[in-house]
């Protein structure tokens, strides 16, 4: 097979990734594109290196001394992967939504001020405008409009990952990396960030990790399915689940229904 | 054998409950006695005055001088060690988030500091003041000090710091600030409650040691101005009056405790009303 190479319909391209944690091997020769404006699920398996692969896209695994990596990942032409060079600005083009939500220790306007504070805009309306306009595109601003000052932590969990999510968004992305974003969530938040997700991707190219083949098969545009740190099997969603190639695929949708 | 387990349970709340109500009950034990004990030579000049001609023989006076000498070391030694404690246990537990055993080995070393005898600090400093041709002097107690309380600060910093979720790390990175910037605008808010904890441990270790000043502060009847000059201290000031053979100047030991246990105290009411209010924005 011959090396991917980016192209102008995909922001990112993942080529002969291999994650190792001591001898286990996590990520086994990953090579995948991530087409631009969909909703690209991973779909797999607990334990299966979902996770450690959105980690390496935005270079959260430089915080795991454990993990041993090397490959290549493409933003344009840019590998990011091997570069020292200015990784704040690589990890502001992609915003992450964790399992959990994490609301920094500060009030709701300052979390989502804060990734502006970062780039070093000072300018007090420009930052009110944008707090408000990424509060409204998550659909958090008319529960908080009369409170920005109070706690993240005085929101619930549900409205803590939309205002994380708006946090995330106020660094102008180009993706969104979500790892299971609804796990922790009742069905009604799910069902809103599953809604803002599906709103979003005309602005945003989306990484969702999940392991709900129900939200797979609800959001995504193009599916990846792992096992064992391999990628098993890619595609539409539509011929995967209906024509499932391989016996773990086949066995994930029986198990997963 | 239900009823074995309903007397079981009974034994163990009872026993679980008493222990603990009677550690209260020993602290106020203590507080009462040297209240009690205390209590006559308890007057303004005790805490407005500094020992006049004959105060140690039940003469006029106060210990205004080992007041302000313990205040100074102990707010000296505290600042100086958070100076040394925070640097460190960021350095710990940001820029060695990856090295498990660098961290492992280096909180071991910092156990054993904190264990370390006050008196042997105490020599150390006696060494260290010698070696550089000082005598006895607040600087001296306030370095001497500084040691015995880094390790605690370090520590209990560091404490606080592990248990600060991975995940909020991970999304501060994300959000593009550098580890630099997470450590002081995230990291330092969310510790920010137990930080104060911290520094109230440490200077009441500070202010309530007497082996670690014993050589290195000295004991004077003025308020030291200097850095210099010698500082008497509330611990030693109980010593010295305690160990006379004068009842008027051993009730005077008792109010000097009296003052040094109302000090912490307060410091203690205040710390936790400063750490209760900023623990609000706190995730949890």
């Amino acid at each position: 097979m011959s090396p991917l190479t980016p192209t102008d319909s995909n922001v990112l391209t993942v080529s002969h990734l291999n994650v190792y944690a001591g001898d286990h091997h996590i990520l086994r020769d990953i090579n995948l594109e991530i087409p631009s404006n969909r909703i690209t699920v991973l779909l797999g398996p607990s334990g299966c290196g979902k996770t450690t692969l959105l980690k390496c896209m935005n270079k959260l695994t430089d915080l795991y001394k454990e993990l041993k990596v090397s490959g290549n990942i493409y933003i344009g032409n840019d590998d990011i992967l091997n570069t020292t060079h200015n990784i704040p600005a690589i990890r502001q083009k992609m915003g992450l939504l964790s399992q959990r939500p994490y609301p920094l220790p500060v009030s709701i306007y300052k979390n989502v001020a804060y990734g502006l504070k970062i780039k070093g805009i000072r300018d007090r309306k420009l930052i009110d405008f944008s707090v408000e306009k990424h509060l409204r595109e998550v659909g958090l601003w008319d529960e908080v409009k009369n409170r920005l000052n109070a706690p993240a932590t005085s929101l619930s969990i549900g409205q803590q990952q939309r205002l994380c999510l708006a946090r995330g968004l106020a660094v102008k992305p180009a993706i969104i990396l979500a790892d299971e974003p609804t796990s922790a969530l009742d069905p009604i938040s799910s069902k809103i960030i599953e809604h803002l997700f599906r709103e979003m991707k005309r602005h945003y190219t989306i990484v969702l990790v999940t392991h709900v083949l129900r939200q797979a098969i609800r959001l995504a545009d193009h599916v990846i399915f792992m096992c064992d740190g391999r990628i098993v099997e890619q595609g539409s969603p539509s011929d995967l689940f209906s024509h499932p190639q391989s016996d773990e695929l086949r066995a994930y949708l029986i198990d997963g229904n | 054998m239900r009823r074995i387990k309903i007397i079981e349970e009974k034994i163990f709340v009872f026993l679980s409950a008493f222990m603990t109500y009677s550690l209260i009950l020993v602290l106020m034990f203590i507080i009462g006695v040297v209240f009690v004990k205390g209590f006559n030579a308890l007057n303004p000049d005790m805490i407005l005055k500094t020992p006049r001609g004959g105060y140690y023989y039940g003469g006029e006076g106060g210990v205004l001088n080992a007041i302000a000498g313990s205040l100074y070391i102990a707010v000296g030694a505290t600042l100086i060690a958070i100076f040394i404690g925070l640097p460190a246990a960021l350095y710990i537990n940001v820029q060695l988030i990856r090295h498990r055993k660098t961290q492992n080995t280096i909180r071991y070393f910092l156990d054993a500091l904190w264990g370390i005898p006050s008196i042997v600090y105490g020599a150390f400093g006696f060494t260290l003041m010698l070696f550089f041709g000082m005598n006895a002097s607040l600087l001296a107690g306030i370095i001497t000090v500084a040691l015995l309380i880094s390790p605690i600060m370090v520590r209990t910093f560091d404490e606080v710091l592990s248990t600060i979720p991975r995940g909020l790390y991970e999304a501060s990175l994300a959000l593009g600030s550098t580890r630099t910037e997470t450590a002081f605008k995230v990291i330092f808010r969310q510790g920010f409650p137990g930080f104060i904890t911290a520094v109230l441990l440490s200077f009441g270790r500070g202010i309530g040691d007497a082996a670690s000043v014993l050589f290195t502060a000295g004991y004077t009847d003025n308020v030291p101005v200097n850095l210099d000059e010698p500082a008497a201290t509330l611990p030693l000031a109980i010593f010295f009056q305690l160990g006379s053979p004068i009842p008027e100047v051993r009730e005077r030991a008792f109010a000097s405790a009296v003052i040094l246990t109302l000090i912490i105290l307060l410091l203690s009411f205040s710390a936790r009303f400063m750490a209760k209010k900023y623990s609000r924005t706190n995730l949890r």
